[in-house]
């Protein structure tokens, strides 16, 4: 079955999944590359004129062969040093790994580069595009041989929930016993799903984003009914960020409140 | 249950940094080798990483902690699980004299069967030229073999001028590309389960064969062997050895007689074609030069003896370094049962 997440079991049993790149974004990557090796064919061509004025036939000589190495050699050297990544696969994102998630070896690399010559037959990648399609992990011939897979790559970096919900004043704190069970009546998805809504939230268009809010909190609303001093002048979006804030820092919450408490019991009577 | 996220991220944080940073260094110097300690402390990152993915897969649907979880577990894990040598040095010297004829003989019967497809191309060729000269042009699509021999012998022989003067490196430059291109070619095509790659020797055989019986029939063996042993007795073994290339990528394919799976049996070969792949470039650069060089030049220019002896030289060097290069003459250590 095609699909578009590879999902890889290591031998302590934990799964993790990596992002299959697809043909249509792996056919632009490959297109800024055939720019790349073209630009560097004009440098190399025109410096290659130079030395013409010594020798000419020494010059095409070299011009030929300069073709040939950076035409086969500029997708080995570049995913060997950049470690599964061409210019192109950089700007998209891309990067080729080993299939089982293992360190990509020099001769994978090698290989999925060598093979081009069959998947690129009879014009612009058609077999290795159809090969591409059809195959479960999106691979095209060379990547069969080599065993790799080309898998998208986003920028990760270390998650920063503190910005969106640390520091908020939330109404629906001051109802202990009905934010327990607003956490129990919401399932993990539609916890995740308002979460979601919040963290994407400036990428939405305005209007599409006051509806949205307005729909998730009409939904959250009849989860658990809070009473009105809870919800007046509230309005959607927030109420949803306060539910997720409900929902996410349950521990954290209880964590103060003991330390509250804590700090009030250790204060000195009729100070 | 869904898990306290702040929580999570505060508690697991200064171990997935310290992770993180131990992955940096480790892909920026693939060389490094770290001390037992750091791979322990490496390990236990890895493993109470690995362990707060599985949590967070259990009990939170939270995606953004996670992707960078997988991320780092994902790096970890290929730097951990990984058996393979590191491959970052080359050793081209001894890759040259060890590993290529050691990888060439270890799949021997894969060339073997290669020769056998090319000797089966040159009897068909030599056969079908035998007995219907006019099938040439079929058989032969290049102008400059459709000549008669003996007027191409006779023309070559009365040459007063150097015909490749001033061209002699291009040519050379574009004959070491042509071949290293239908070398990887036929290489390549051991992915249609080896019907490409038989495609390519036998074809190659069917010119080689026509060609050879052109010249013969026509009683200009000794010009024929001239013209082709300089060049020929390299390049033709590097086009068997792409064969033999091919053929080792199409038996991995179909996978007769192992119980491996595609993928392990394909990971198995993948170092050798690299190296046979590398093996031919090198000949064919060779055979590049030999022939811009030396075989476009005949008699009275180069005797036809000098260079057929030359070619000999080359043959046996060629089967020497291919037989015996690399072989190790020191008996094998006595294991503990013997």
């Amino acid at each position: 079955m095609k699909t578009s997440t590879l999902f890889i079991r290591t031998p302590e049993g934990i799964v993790f999944s990596q992002l299959l790149a697809g043909p249509v974004t792996r056919f632009f990557a490959w297109f800024i590359d055939q720019l790349c090796i073209g630009a560097a064919m004009s440098l190399l061509g025109s410096l290659l004129d130079l030395l013409g004025m010594v020798s000419l036939n020494f010059a095409v000589a070299l011009n030929v062969i300069a073709y040939f190495i950076v035409g086969i050699g500029y997708g080995i050297f570049f995913e060997w040093t950049w470690r599964g990544q061409t210019v192109g696969k950089k700007l998209f994102r891309l990067r080729v790994v080993d299939v089982d998630g293992m360190r990509l070896q020099f001769n994978q690399i090698v290989v999925r580069n060598l093979l081009r010559f069959v998947d690129e037959l009879p014009v612009f990648y058609f077999v290795g595009g159809l090969t591409c399609w059809l195959n479960s992990k999106c691979q095209r011939l060379g990547d069969i041989a080599a065993n790799t897979i080309v898998i998208r790559a986003p920028r990760i970096a270390e998650p920063d929930l503190d910005q969106l919900l640390a520091g908020k004043f939330n109404s629906l704190r001051q109802f202990p016993h009905l934010a327990a069970r607003l956490r129990q009546n919401v399932s993990p998805m539609e916890a995740n799903t308002a979460l979601q809504a919040l963290l994407r939230r400036n990428e939405f268009d305005p209007v599409a984003r006051v509806e949205l809010f307005g729909e998730l909190a009409a939904h959250f609303r009849g989860k658990v009914e809070f009473p009105a001093e809870a919800m007046d002048g509230v309005a959607d979006e927030q109420f949803v960020r306060n539910v997720v804030d409900v929902i996410y820092r349950t521990h954290a919450e209880n964590a103060a409140g003991k330390a509250a408490v804590t700090a009030v019991e250790a204060w000195p009577a009729g100070v | 249950m869904i898990i306290d996220l702040q929580k999570f991220i505060a508690t697991g944080r200064p171990f997935w940094t310290e992770l993180e940073a131990m992955l940096a260094r480790l892909e920026a110097e693939p060389d490094l080798r770290m001390p037992l300690g750091q791979l322990q402390l490496f390990h236990q990152l890895y493993e109470r990483t690995a362990a707060d993915l599985a949590k967070l897969t259990t009990f939170s649907s939270e995606p953004e902690t996670r992707r960078y979880l997988e991320n780092l577990v994902a790096r970890a894990y290929g730097e951990i699980h990984e058996t393979r040598d590191k491959q970052r040095r080359i050793f081209p010297w001894k890759w040259f004299f060890q590993t290529l004829p050691q990888t060439f003989r270890r799949h021997v019967r894969a060339f073997y069967l290669s020769v056998a497809i090319t000797l089966a191309g040159c009897a068909f060729g030599g056969l079908a030229i035998a007995f219907d000269p006019d099938a040439k042009p079929v058989l032969m699509p290049f102008s400059h073999l459709l000549q008669d021999p003996r007027k191409r012998v006779a023309e070559e022989e009365k040459a007063a001028n150097d015909r490749l003067a001033g061209h002699k490196t291009e040519f050379s430059a574009e004959l070491m590309t042509h071949n290293t291109k239908v070398s990887i070619l036929t290489l390549a095509l051991g992915m249609t389960w080896g019907v490409g790659t038989i495609i390519m020797l036998f074809y190659n055989g069917v010119i080689l064969g026509a060609v050879s019986v052109d010249y013969i029939h026509s009683g200009e063996t000794k010009f024929l062997m001239g013209w082709l042993m300089p060049h020929g007795v390299i390049e033709i073994p590097a086009i068997l050895i792409a064969g033999q290339a091919g053929l080792l990528l199409a038996f991995a394919l179909i996978g007769r007689g192992t119980r491996a799976s595609l993928k392990t049996r394909l990971r198995e070969i993948s170092g050798d074609l690299a190296t046979l792949i590398g093996g031919v470039g090198v000949m064919l650069v060779w055979a590049g030069f030999i022939e811009a060089f030396l075989s476009q030049y005949h008699q009275p220019v180069i005797p036809y003896e000098v260079k057929i002896a030359f070619g000999f030289v080359e043959l046996i060097l060629l089967f020497l370094f291919l037989a015996k290069s690399g072989a190790n003459k020191k008996p094998a250590a006595k294991t503990l049962d013997e």
